[in-house]
């Protein structure tokens, strides 16, 4: 029963309308590329929620791995002087 | 990919639900899921936060597999479920209905892919999966053991049975695992349209002739305790449901979910014109909620054994489907592989 042939893993990305980006929608198995995207058509856009399609095999994706997530966004962390709201503007002064 | 975890308990679940039969919650079952006392800390902090558990994140060995079978039966009834629908394709009575029909049932095929893509984020095979359903070492709801007798049966099914689903399902849309409750948002989205047309054609029938009305109120009396089962057995009488609570799967208990579930359908039958076969409902002006007979679950336990009367039928049509579809998976691998030597020769030219 399971002699068919294992098929590979794809993500599929959405662009819902065009102005905003492509945005991770789930995954699924096909032979190729092409049939991938017509696969992602028919699951994920039946009620016209793209305009564009990417499909990305899953094993071609690398990831921050969620055990560092400390230490690997840590160089954010101390530098709270990138947002605006860290320093102080004068009484009266606009468009600042 | 992890080893596939087999639970030596079948546990019954019904479109996100999850209970066994009296049995096997008798028996000392070693291997079913039980709390860790070693939860991770960053696992238990996420829970206490309502914060979402992703893929890659650390979680107890118990909770992974509790999803992995929750996700894959839920899967597998989506499947199942287009089989007692998809008999009435061919003999829907007009081509409105028909195409309706059609996109309901391509709907519940896209369900399932959904939730097996949700599985598989915690490390298993959808191959696996299948052939667990296939062997029948897994379940699907029991909901789609009973035959869709009459066109009204189709009615019924998208008003009743996919009306207890998403009072099922609505709360898994915060389900603390990302990928299932994301799959959750879009099935919800997708539901409501099911039922609508349920409700739709129960509707016309109950509004033509005498025999169509007829007909209409015969599909609601066969659906109407079933679909009160699909909730699974009372509170008392749920064992799993304490940890699936504390784990943030589930969000409402069983008897909860019932009681909304009647709470809704009630004023709708009056709508439709039809009566639901139970004389003790009544609304209780005290407690808020529609009085009901409590629900005789014999016959669902019956039906999970394998007693009910298209389990043979709906597995063995499952079985042949994959069987006789493989020529079309494997033409498609070998067409890929001829592509993309075809590819490599151009390149290299």
């Amino acid at each position: 029963m399971n002699a068919s042939p294992e098929e590979p893993l794809w993500e599929v990305f959405v662009r819902s309308r065009r102005g905003l980006s492509h945005v991770h929608v789930g995954s699924l198995h096909a032979a190729d590329a092409e049939m991938a995207l017509r696969n992602a058509r028919d699951l994920y856009t039946r009620r016209r929620e793209g305009v564009s399609i990417w499909v990305v095999p899953a094993a071609a994706i690398e990831a921050t791995s969620p055990d560092e997530k400390d230490s690997f966004f840590d160089p954010a962390v101390d530098k709270v002087y990138r947002h605006p709201t860290f320093y102080d503007v004068p009484e009266g002064v606009e468009h600042l | 990919m992890r080893e596939f975890v087999t639970s030596a308990v079948t546990v019954v679940t019904v479109y996100g639900n999850d209970f066994t039969t009296p049995e096997q919650q008798a028996a000392p079952d070693s291997a079913a899921p039980r709390p860790a006392d070693d939860e991770p800390a960053s696992f238990r902090a996420l829970l206490e936060a309502d914060d979402r558990v992703e893929p890659r994140d650390e979680m107890p060995e118990a909770y992974r597999k509790t999803l992995i079978r929750q996700i894959a039966q839920h899967a597998h009834s989506e499947i199942i479920g287009m089989q007692p629908e998809g008999n009435w394709i061919s003999r829907a009575p007009s081509l409105r209905r028909k195409a309706i029909l059609m996109a309901k049932v391509q709907d519940e095929a896209g369900h399932g892919l959904y939730l097996y893509a949700a599985a598989e984020t915690l490390g298993v095979d959808r191959a696996d999966l299948l052939d667990q359903l296939h062997s029948g070492r897994q379940k699907y709801s029991s909901i789609f053991n009973y035959p869709t007798l009459t066109w009204a049966d189709v009615g019924a099914i998208g008003w009743l049975v996919d009306g207890a689903a998403i009072v099922n399902q609505v709360p898994l849309c915060r389900c603390s695992y990302g990928p299932y409750a994301r799959a959750m948002v879009r099935v919800c989205k997708e539901e409501s349209f099911h039922q609508r047309q349920g409700f739709e054609i129960l509707h016309t029938l109950s509004h033509g002739s005498d025999a169509q009305k007829a007909m209409a109120q015969d599909a609601v009396n066969r659906y109407w305790w079933p679909s009160l089962m699909m909730f699974g057995p009372p509170d008392d009488d749920s064992p799993n449901s304490a940890q699936s609570m504390a784990w943030g799967i589930k969000r409402f208990s069983n008897d909860d979910l019932r009681q909304r579930f009647i709470d809704m359908t009630v004023p709708q039958a009056e709508a439709l014109g039809l009566t639901l076969p139970d004389d003790a409902i009544a609304w209780n002006e005290e407690r808020g909620h529609y009085d009901f007979t409590p629900v005789d679950f014999t016959e669902l336990f019956e039906v999970i054994r394998g007693n009910g009367p298209c389990n043979e039928q709906r597995l063995s049509h499952r079985v042949r489907a994959h069987e006789e579809g493989a020529w079309v998976r494997e033409a498609a691998a070998a067409y890929a592989d001829k592509q993309a030597a075809r590819k490599q020769t151009e390149s290299v030219a």
